[in-house]
C-alpha cells in the first residue's frame, strides 16, 4: 500500500481514537493532499526548513484559525438561519448558546470561544435564585466538557463582580474539568478584591482561571471588544484570527553572525517571509474558500473585516543565548540583565516591524504580534519568550524578567508560573503575586500549582491521569490529551518543576 | 557591628511559607540553638575566616584578604560547595546589608509583597537591626502597607521582646520540645525562655503562629503531644498551631539518619490538638 493510504488505514484502525477523532484526522489528511497556497521559493524554503512554521493549519485554509462570534446577536435577535427566536429566559439563552456553538468553526473544528458568559447571561438572570443559577451553570459546564471536549475552548468572565461569574467560578473549582478553559478579566477599577480572591483561590484548586489585564487589552482593541481564546490569544470580538504563522527565533539566531546582523538583516528578512506566508494563506481563505458566504456573516455574528493575523514568535530564550554566545557573553536569558535587555530589544524590533507592515484582509490592515506558546512537536525550543522549563527563577524574579516584553505582544503572551504546592496553605500569596504581576504590566497572569491533576500544557489544560491512561492505550474522550501525551513525551514538559508546554492544535496524526 | 547593618545569609523575594501572603524574607546569619534537625544548618555559625572553603569553590569566588574571607558575588554560581566545606556551619557568602539597602529591595518588589519576615538563623540575635528595620518600614509612606514578622526560636528574653514588639506585627515561634531534656537534646539549650516568650507574645496579641516540629522518637511521644495540647489550651483562644513534619531536606549530620515524620503521624497529632479545642491547626501541604 502507498504510504499515504497506509497512514489513512492506521487512522481508521487506531485503537485509541474514537470515531469523531478519526474523522477529524482523516479530514486533515484529505485537505493536505491538495497543493499548498502559492508561495515564492524563499518563503517555501523557510517553511520547509521550519524557520517559519504554519502550525500545520492545513494546505487549504477554508476557515479562520480562531472565530470569536458576537453571541449577543443570537441572544438579542435569535437566528433566522437556525430558526431560533430571541430567548427570553435563562434556560432559553443557554439553549441558544448550546446550539450556536455547533455552528462555529475553528482550526480544531471545535469552537475556541464560547463567549463572555457573565455579560451575555446576566440580562436573563433576574428572578433566578442563586441556587438555581448555580445548578444551571453546573449542567451547562458539564455539557460543554462532554460535547466539546477540547481544552482550547475558552470562556470569558469579568471584570465586574457578578452572580454569573461567581456561579461559574464555583462550578469550575468543583468540577475541575479540562474544558472549558476560563479567563477572568481583571480591572482594578471595576473588579472587587473579593472576586479576584475567589479566582486566585480557584487557581490553587485547579490551575484555572487565567487572569487577563483588562485595561491593557481594552486599550489594544476597540469598542466592540475582545475575547481571550484558546491558549491566551487576545482577539477582536465578531472576528478573530484568520491565521497564525510563527518564526522560530532560535533558527533565525543560528543564521546570524551576531546581534547587529540578527537585528539588522536576518530577522527583518524572516519577518518579511512570515508576512508573505500569512498573506498567501489569507488570500486563499478570503478570496477562494467561500468561508465568508455564510449565515455567520449575514446575521452579523462575525464580520469579514475583523479578522486579524497573528504574527507568532517562539524560541526567544534560545535565540538570546545563541547570540550571547556569539558575542562572547555568558549571561543566560531570564537571569542576566544584558541577556534580558537583548530579549527586550528583539521584542521591540519585532513589534516595530509588525506595526509598520500592511497586510491585506487583516483587521486594521495589520497583523498582531504574538508570543506563541508552542505545539506538541516542538523540541529543544522554548515557547514564546518564556524562560526554559525547569530553570525558571522564583515567581517574582520570573515576572520581573519577562514583564518588559509584555507591552509588545498585542495578541497575547503568556508565561506560566509554576507555583509549588506549599501555596495551598497560603493562597493569599498567590493573590498578591497575581496583583503584583498585573500591576507591573503583565498582560496576563497564569499559574500552575504543582500536584494538581489538572495542569496547563503551554496554555491548554490536561489531566495528568488522562495522559497516563492514554499512554496505557485506553484512549481519551478529550482531544487535547493526545497533544498532552505527545508534548509530555517529546519536550520534557513534565520534567518541569510543575509543568507546562505546548500550544494549540493537533497538527496531524502520528502513531 | 553597626546596629544598622545586618549579616545576611540570603534574601528571598518570594516565599509563601514565612507568614501571611507573599513575603520578602531576610535570613539573618547566626543562631544560638544548634539543632541537628535544622534545614538551614549553614545559617547557624558565624564565619571565622579559617579559609577552608576557598579551595572548595570551583568558581574562585572566595579569597582571603587581610585575614578576612572575601566573597565575589558576581563569580558565584550558587553551587553551595563552600557550605559543605565549612567546618563550623557558617556561610562565607554572607553579605552585610544596611536598613536602607533592605528598604530599597522592598520598594523594588513592593507590588508583589504582603510583608517582610526576618528569619534565620535566629533573627532576634540582630535585634537592633531588626528593630531599626521594622521602625523604618512603619515610618515609610510607601512601605508602611507591609506587615513585619519575625520567625524566632523564642530564646530572646522579655526585655528584648519589649524593644521589638512595638514595631512587630507578628511572630512565628518555634517550640522544639516540652520536655526540658528533649529540648536540650534537640537544640543544645533549655526551653524555659521559649515557653515564656510564647506566653508573652500571645498576651501581646503578636503570636501569629506557634510552630512545633514533629521529630519521630523525640516529639511525637504521647507525653509531648499531651503537653503541646495543654500548652496550646493554656494560651487561650485564637492560638494557631502549625505542625511541621521533620524531613531530610537540607539536613546535615546525624539527624539525616533519623526517620522522617509521616503524614498519618502529623494528621494524628493534628486531630488530638483539634479535640483538645485548638481551632486553628495547620499541617504541611507537602511531605518530601
Amino acid at each position: 500500500m502507498k504510504p499515504a493510504l497506509e497512514k489513512i488505514r492506521s487512522i481508521v484502525n487506531d485503537a485509541t481514537l474514537d470515531a469523531r477523532q478519526k474523522a477529524r484526522y482523516l479530514s486533515l489528511e484529505a485537505e493536505n493532499m491538495l497543493p499548498y497556497p502559492d508561495l515564492d521559493a524563499q518563503t517555501a524554503q523557510a517553511l520547509d526548513e521550519r524557520v517559519l512554521c504554519d502550525l500545520y493549519e492545513g494546505n487549504a485554509p477554508y476557515k479562520p484559525r480562531y472565530v470569536l462570534p458576537d453571541y449577543s446577536v443570537i441572544l438579542t435577535k435569535g437566528s433566522a438561519y437556525l430558526e431560533l427566536d430571541a430567548p427570553e429566559t435563562l434556560d432559553e439563552a443557554i439553549n441558544c448558546l448550546m446550539i450556536a456553538y455547533h455552528h462555529v468553526p475553528s482550526v480544531t473544528g471545535i469552537p475556541v470561544y464560547v463567549g463572555h458568559l457573565d455579560k451575555l447571561l446576566l440580562p436573563f438572570c433576574d428572578g433566578e435564585s442563586d441556587d438555581a443559577l448555580y445548578r444551571k451553570m453546573k449542567l451547562f459546564w458539564r455539557y460543554l466538557d462532554r460535547t466539546l471536549p477540547d481544552a482550547f475552548m475558552h470562556a470569558n468572565i469579568g471584570p465586574t463582580d457578578n452572580r454569573v461569574a461567581r456561579a461559574i467560578l464555583r462550578v469550575d473549582a468543583e468540577l475541575k474539568q479540562i474544558a472549558p478553559n476560563l479567563t477572568f478579566f481583571y480591572d482594578p477599577a471595576v473588579s472587587t478584591d473579593e472576586i479576584l480572591e475567589i479566582a486566585t483561590n480557584n487557581i490553587v484548586e485547579c490551575s484555572k482561571p487565567h487572569i487577563a489585564n483588562h485595561p491593557i487589552h481594552a486599550r489594544t482593541f476597540d469598542d466592540q471588544g475582545y475575547g481571550i481564546v484558546s491558549c491566551y490569544n487576545a482577539l477582536p470580538i465578531a472576528g478573530g484570527a484568520a491565521t497564525l504563522a510563527r518564526i522560530n527565533l532560535k533558527e533565525v539566531a543560528l543564521r546570524a553572525k551576531g546581534v547587529d546582523d540578527f537585528l539588522g538583516v536576518v530577522l527583518p528578512h524572516y519577518v518579511d517571509l512570515n508576512f508573505r506566508l500569512m498573506a498567501a494563506r489569507m488570500t486563499y481563505l478570503f478570496d477562494k474558500s467561500n468561508f465568508f458566504s455564510s449565515f455567520l456573516v449575514d446575521e452579523g455574528w462575525i464580520h469579514k473585516d475583523r479578522f486579524t493575523a497573528m504574527f507568532g514568535v517562539y524560541g526567544m530564550a534560545e535565540a538570546v543565548n545563541i547570540l550571547q554566545q556569539v558575542e562572547g557573553r555568558t549571561g543566560k536569558y531570564g537571569f542576566d540583565q544584558d541577556a534580558n535587555e537583548l530579549g527586550y530589544r528583539i521584542s521591540r524590533s519585532l513589534s516595530d516591524q509588525v506595526k509598520a507592515t500592511p497586510l491585506k484582509h487583516a483587521w486594521r490592515q495589520r497583523a498582531m504580534l504574538h508570543a506563541q506558546a508552542g505545539i506538541s512537536v516542538d523540541k529543544d525550543v522554548t515557547p514564546g519568550v518564556r524562560i526554559p522549563y525547569g530553570t525558571e527563577p522564583d515567581p517574582v524574579s520570573h515576572v520581573q524578567a519577562l514583564q518588559p516584553h509584555h507591552q509588545y505582544y498585542a495578541s497575547g503572551i503568556s508565561e506560566i508560573l509554576t507555583i509549588d504546592e506549599t501555596i495551598k496553605s497560603n493562597p493569599k500569596a498567590l493573590l498578591r503575586l497575581c496583583k503584583g504581576a498585573l500591576a507591573s504590566g503583565f498582560r496576563e497572569f497564569t499559574a500552575n500549582v504543582a500536584s494538581n491533576d489538572l495542569v496547563r500544557v503551554t496554555g491548554y489544560m490536561i489531566r495528568l491521569s488522562d495522559v497516563e491512561k492514554f499512554n496505557n492505550c485506553e484512549g481519551s474522550r478529550i482531544d487535547t490529551t493526545v497533544l498532552g501525551a505527545e508534548a509530555a513525551a517529546g519536550t520534557g514538559i513534565l520534567e518541569r518543576k510543575p509543568r507546562v508546554i505546548s500550544h494549540e492544535l493537533s497538527p496531524s496524526y502520528r502513531q | 557591628m553597626n546596629s544598622r547593618q545586618a549579616t545576611v545569609s540570603k534574601i528571598l523575594t518570594y516565599s509563601c511559607v514565612d507568614g501571611p501572603g507573599n513575603r520578602l524574607v531576610i535570613f539573618l546569619q547566626g543562631c544560638n540553638f544548634n539543632c541537628p534537625t535544622c534545614h538551614n544548618p549553614h545559617t547557624i555559625g558565624l564565619c571565622n575566616s579559617c579559609g577552608d572553603c576557598i579551595s572548595a569553590c570551583a568558581q574562585n569566588a572566595l579569597s582571603l584578604r587581610e585575614g578576612q574571607i572575601e566573597f565575589a558575588a558576581a563569580a558565584c554560581d550558587q553551587c553551595d560547595a563552600c557550605l559543605r566545606a565549612c567546618p563550623i556551619s557558617a556561610n562565607p557568602m554572607v553579605r552585610s546589608y544596611g536598613v536602607q539597602d533592605i528598604l530599597k529591595i522592598a520598594r523594588r518588589n513592593l507590588p508583589f509583597l504582603d510583608g517582610i519576615t526576618l528569619s534565620g538563623g535566629e533573627a532576634t540575635l540582630q535585634l537592633k537591626f531588626a528593630t531599626a528595620l521594622f521602625q523604618a518600614v512603619h515610618e515609610d509612606p510607601e512601605l508602611k502597607v507591609l506587615s513585619c514578622f519575625i520567625d524566632s526560636n523564642g530564646h530572646l528574653g522579655p526585655e528584648g521582646w519589649s524593644k521589638i514588639l512595638p514595631v512587630t506585627d507578628g511572630v512565628m515561634l518555634d517550640i522544639k520540645a516540652f520536655d526540658p531534656e528533649t529540648h536540650k537534646a534537640l537544640t543544645g539549650k533549655g526551653n524555659t525562655r521559649s515557653l515564656q516568650s510564647a506566653r508573652t507574645l500571645h498576651r501581646a496579641g503578636k503570636l501569629f503562629e506557634l510552630r512545633f516540629l514533629v521529630v519521630p522518637g523525640y516529639t511525637d511521644t504521647a507525653q509531648e503531644v499531651a503537653q503541646l495540647c495543654d500548652f496550646a489550651s493554656s494560651l487561650g483562644q485564637g492560638v494557631r498551631i502549625k505542625l511541621n513534619a521533620f524531613q531530610h531536606h537540607g539536613v546535615t549530620g546525624k539527624a539525616r539518619d533519623w526517620p522522617k515524620a509521616s503524614r498519618p503521624m502529623i494528621e494524628g497529632i493534628a486531630a488530638q490538638l483539634r479535640n483538645s479545642g485548638v481551632a486553628q491547626v495547620v499541617t504541611p501541604a507537602v511531605y518530601v
